[in-house]
């Protein structure tokens, strides 16, 4: 059997294990939305701020349901997989002819797919009330290819954990770390409109402001190379990192002959 | 003819130095059930880790199906079936999508799978439950299915990981009967660990019985309970009757065993039942229960061990 195959076979089943546990994908399709509406309706204000980039906060923090939500996904796939471990389903994997990397692959294929469907749902909640591209069309599909990037880049470290750790806890304990990330970010405001200095530069340190900006470039401004480079390039190198570091991990959980 | 499995001098060592199996040498035949009768802890998983490829061995060299366990993986997984000690299921998924899932991983034609999901539901008693998730079955329901998936891509030699550990006794004679049925059908080759005395009677050609990571004794049930091949009298004294009386005879007979109902005795061939019998009949010892008890696997292990295996268990294990 092909390696395609197997992983098609293990991201269905990652699917369907997502679909099955409402929480898991009801609370992502949810919860940022409504702190992403709890925070238009107190920050809209910020928009008079001399510099603001725009007049519509809420296509200001468009940006941050993606982020959230690929934190979601990235912690719940995890969670199966360090489930997987605990409960031995992973050496009933490991008997089968199955290729090592395919469990890597197929794991993150779930994530991806829940990535997919989470970043469909927020631009469509984005633009039926009243969000408007600046990028147009094609925008729409780079963002939707920059979500699932950023997923599978979390991703990868949520796979990491459950790797190294082979426990739930450890990877649901990883939840609160993502989020100072992403809360110690430009999410809330421009980074050149941060006053309090500290702030201003462990924003500009986190990786995930780059992420955050190169959504909202795409939503508020057009076409920004600059943040395009940057979210792309952050993204990618936190991808190749985690994926290399999992695919390290691998071998020593799956330590079959 | 080759063996279907060949075991020499393995060992595996944990952190800390722990042996959990300290160099075992084992020949199972095709076609043969093996049973692996120990204590908690003894070894008996950490054998079946390494012979199924999913632990590699500190040191000795085995082969399952021809095939090295170290060098040969890959050729070791297609060559066998292995239920482990835990059912590992996916709790979210019907029995009908794993065995789906089972059959795909092993590489069985799309063509195949529906067939030979329902042939193998329907063998272990699962068709009515196979949309159902796995969440919601029993614990024989559970057993069963993880049968069936051991089988699904029809293995060589199966790897039975103490199978009936916490079963009902119907659903063990359930799987005891399959496993009769595919040895006698099939040719399949098993290796049953077990900590049950009668699972290992009942269904191994051949015993073999480890104890702190070594076997301790191998062969036939019958062969290992003839080598003690002592059999034990058991009486309860009669109203009226004192146990140091009884005790008097007995003592004759053989060598006197701790009993908790009345006085026991290991015959030692100075005479039979019969003769006990007439030995109390005219000492005027009047008993109201009397037992011959035939050598058990039970008691071919306190032989070899000087512990009883029921009950028994080792406290400093990986297992």
């Amino acid at each position: 059997m092909s390696l395609t195959s197997q992983v098609l076979h293990l991201a269905r089943r990652s699917v369907i294990r997502t679909i099955r546990q409402p929480a898991n994908w009801i609370t992502p399709l949810i919860f940022p939305l409504a702190l992403m509406a709890v925070n238009t309706g107190g920050l809209d204000a910020a928009t008079s701020l001399p510099g603001f980039p725009t007049d519509s906060y809420l296509s200001f923090f468009l940006a941050f349901p993606f982020i959230q939500g690929a934190l979601f996904a990235t912690v719940n796939a995890g969670v199966d997989l360090a489930r997987d471990i605990q409960t031995g389903f992973l050496n009933r994997l490991a008997l089968t002819p199955m290729r090592t990397a395919a469990l890597l692959v197929g794991h993150l294929g779930g994530v991806i797919a829940m990535g997919f469907l989470q970043a469909a749902w927020y631009l469509a909640v984005g633009l039926a009330i009243g969000v408007r591209l600046e990028s147009g069309f094609l925008g729409g599909l780079v963002i939707f290819l920059l979500a699932v990037l950023i997923v599978l880049a979390f991703g990868s470290f949520g796979a990491l954990a459950a790797l190294r750790t082979g426990s739930t806890e450890s990877v649901h304990s990883l939840f609160p770390v993502f989020f100072v990330f992403l809360f110690i970010s430009s999410m809330n405001l421009p980074r050149n409109l941060i006053e309090t200095e500290w702030f201003r530069i462990a924003a500009s340190l986190n990786p995930v402001s780059y992420l955050i900006e190169a959504i909202r470039s795409l939503v508020i401004e057009g076409w920004n190379g600059q943040a395009l480079a940057l979210g792309f390039g952050v993204c990618i190198a936190l991808a190749i990192v985690g994926l290399t570091l999992s695919t390290l991990a691998l071998p020593g959980r799956m330590a079959r002959t | 003819m080759e063996r279907a499995i060949e075991v020499r001098g393995l060992v595996r060592e944990f952190k800390g130095g722990i042996r959990a199996v300290s160099g075992i040498d084992l020949d199972v035949a095709p076609g043969e059930i093996y049973g692996f009768l120990g204590p908690n802890g003894a070894g008996k998983s950490t054998t079946v880790h390494m012979l199924t490829t999913l632990l590699p061995p500190t040191a000795g060299n085995a082969k399952v199906g021809g095939h090295d366990i170290v060098k040969e993986g890959p050729a070791v997984r297609r060559t066998i079936g292995a239920a482990l000690q835990e059912a590992a299921l996916d709790p979210l998924l019907t029995g009908r999508e794993h065995l789906k899932l089972q059959l795909a991983l092993h590489g069985i034609p799309r063509s195949e799978r529906n067939p030979r999901t329902d042939e193998l539901l329907e063998r272990v008693g699962l068709r009515l439950a196979a949309d159902r998730k796995i969440g919601g079955y029993s614990g024989g329901m559970k057993r069963r299915l993880d049968l069936a998936l051991a089988l699904a891509h029809r293995p060589r030699i199966l790897f039975l990981d103490e199978p009936t550990t916490g079963l009902d006794p119907q659903s063990r004679s359930a799987l005891w009967d399959e496993v009769v049925r595919l040895k006698r059908d099939e040719g399949v080759t098993v290796f049953l660990t077990t900590q049950y005395l009668e699972e290992a009677d009942v269904l191994a050609d051949r015993v073999g019985i480890i104890d702190h990571g070594l076997i301790v004794a191998e062969g036939t049930p019958a062969a290992l309970k003839a080598e003690i091949g002592r059999p034990t009298v058991e009486a309860v004294p009669a109203e009226g009757t004192q146990p140091a009386a009884l005790e008097g005879v007995f003592g004759a007979f053989g060598t006197l065993q701790p009993s908790t109902t009345g006085v026991a005795v290991r015959l030692d061939g100075k005479g039979g039942l019969a003769d006990i019998v007439r030995a109390l009949d005219s000492a005027q010892v009047g008993v109201t229960d009397l037992h011959l008890h035939a050598p058990t696997l039970d008691d071919v292990f306190l032989a070899k061990t000087g512990r009883s295996l029921e009950g028994s268990e080792e406290p400093d294990s990986e297992e």
